[in-house]
């Protein structure tokens, strides 16, 4: 049965340095708020998995967090380069980063297969791609009915995922809707799940067909509205865009990256604390 | 003479969603592709079901979406469905018509590169990546390509191949066992450009208007071939404009950068 907890304690007591983390959320539910909370924690030498690096792994690639990176796409959305990503792969900033690079295609099928226990995925992929070169493990197999060659890849085992949903309940069942993306066969693929909520509700209200992770999949549930901003949340709050492109700026330099993950992350206490300064930042910058 | 009245990217964009018919099915990347399908479905093309990588399936969004994975996508499907779910039953099942991508660089057999600029492992420059690219490349029943002309965009050769389009040359599809026929459009501000059936090296087949030929080996990385008849791209008409410039102001607007 899920715990109903404080982010902070679900930090502390589940992400260990070293661990295999796959924060997820496609465009959609990015638990940034827990992004935030590893930072301030300051755990190290993890191995991120995610789809879309997005702003969160770059945020935690930047803060020093991270070893290794998987994935499959690693832009930032509509606006261009994540720069910290970039500096760690091309400068070795703060220290060098190994990547294990795949294709959508392929991580959301290593998800599935992690997700029914399966060693690795097969599916038709990568024909004539380079990826396969520069990535030992994307191998192809024979398939032993047909004799077609097909593309496989490890399935994704994390230690650790961790999702934003809209909704709990008491019990820590959770209900998300909208994009869904690969969080529900993350949080299946994984030993333990933290699920960051915007809302704790006494009924769930939920169609029978509902993408529904019951309490007993997940390990920790914490109420923490608004942690998926600067991403959204369909039915409370929508993506923050402008943020996504101030980020440009802020992350284009070491110092002004810096700067910010100090001035935010490491100098507040909570996420509540984060939200305040953040809207002294915003008004600081319009005044 | 009056200075025209429309931009070689209007000209690309409306080129592009011309080819969309009504009632296909299409897997569209974000930025141009996207920009170009919304244009077909709002206007000749109502019944087009646009397909994106984050789930949603027949999507209509009032404004075009910024990231991949717009609760607008989502909010107009006709349904949601998971990641997974998009790329095993619905790319992989065979159900895409027409893959439509954007590309970092193209060479003159339609692979493209979204990943990296320099050695892959000592990059000069680090692009995002596959994303879905690989897998609509390779299955989709055709591949239509945006994207704008210039020397650092159409290289002579690719430092590497994301996603496959014709490979070498010739029947090199086939020897790959891909069933879909690859890309078979290219649509840049300049012009368009299709396979030859034979080679499948990327000939143009139209100029846009006022564009001239060595403009177009100008911006080419290697010496292009035109086709033995080399059309005008037809001009946009005075509606397909207004909806382009209503959905970009649109656009605008809803992401605050009017």
């Amino acid at each position: 049965m899920a715990e109903l907890t404080s982010l902070r304690d679900a930090i502390a007591s589940l992400i260990h340095d070293g661990d295999t983390v796959a924060m997820e959320g496609f465009t959609h539910l990015i638990p940034f708020a827990a992004g935030y909370e590893v930072i301030r924690q300051q755990r190290r030498n993890l191995t991120l998995v995610r789809m879309t690096p997005d702003l969160i792994y770059d945020q935690l690639i930047g803060a020093g967090c991270a070893r290794k990176l998987v994935f499959s796409w690693g832009g930032n959305p509509g606006v261009g380069s994540l720069h910290r990503l970039r500096d760690a792969v091309e400068k070795g900033w703060p220290h060098p980063l190994e990547i294990e690079e795949h294709s959508h295609a392929a991580l959301a099928n290593a998800y599935v297969a992690g997700a029914s226990n399966l060693p690795f995925a097969v599916f038709r992929g990568y024909t004539g791609s380079d990826l396969p070169k520069y990535n030992d493990r994307i191998r192809f197999i024979r398939c032993p009915f047909t004799g077609e060659e097909l593309a496989a890849v490890p399935s994704v085992r994390p230690d650790v995922a961790v999702i934003h949903a809209q909704k709990a309940d008491r019990k820590g069942n959770v209900l998300l809707w909208g994009i869904l993306g690969v969080q529900k066969e993350a949080v299946l693929a994984a030993k333990r799940a933290i699920v960051t909520v915007e809302e704790i509700v006494d009924d769930l209200n939920a169609a029978p067909n509902a993408c529904i992770l019951p309490s007993w999949v997940v390990t920790a549930v914490c109420h923490v509205p608004g942690g998926a901003q600067p991403s959204y949340a369909m039915g409370y709050y929508e993506r923050d865009n402008r943020f996504y492109q101030e980020w440009d700026d802020i992350a284009r330099t070491r110092e002004s990256f810096q700067a910010w993950i100090k001035r935010h992350v490491l100098d507040t206490e909570d996420f509540e604390a984060f939200k305040r300064v953040l809207r002294e930042s915003a008004r600081r910058e319009v005044a | 003479m009056n200075a025209p009245a429309f931009t070689t990217e209007e000209v690309m964009t409306v080129a592009a969603a011309r080819m969309l018919k009504n009632g296909a099915v299409c897997f569209v990347g974000i930025g141009l592709p996207s920009t170009a399908a919304n244009l077909a479905r709002l206007t000749h093309a109502p019944d087009l079901v646009l397909i994106y990588e984050s789930g949603p399936i027949g999507a209509k969004p009032h404004v075009l979406p910024l990231s991949i994975g717009d609760g607008n996508l989502a909010e107009t499907a006709d349904t949601v469905v998971s990641t997974p779910e998009i790329f095993q039953y619905w790319l992989q099942g065979g159900r895409i018509g027409i893959g439509f991508l954007g590309a970092a660089q193209i060479d003159r057999y339609a692979n493209i590169n979204t990943t990296v600029i320099g050695d892959y492992r000592k990059p000069k420059t680090r692009l995002p990546g596959a994303g879905g690219a690989p897998e609509i490349a390779a299955c989709a029943g055709e591949i239509f390509i945006i994207l704008r002309h210039s020397k650092r965009a159409f290289v002579e050769k690719l430092d590497f191949i994301t996603s496959v389009g014709h490979l070498d040359g010739g029947d090199a599809r086939r020897r790959l066992g891909l069933s879909g026929k690859g890309p078979t459009a290219v649509i840049t501000d300049l012009c368009i450009l299709e396979p030859d059936p034979e080679t499948k090296e990327l000939v143009v087949t139209h100029l846009h208007a006022g564009i001239a030929r060595e403009q177009v080996q100008e911006a080419t990385g290697w010496p292009i071939r035109f086709a033995a008849e080399v059309r005008e791209t037809a001009a946009p008409t005075a509606s397909e404009l207004e909806a382009l410039r209503d959905l970009q102001r649109r656009t605008a607007e809803a992401h605050g950068r009017a």
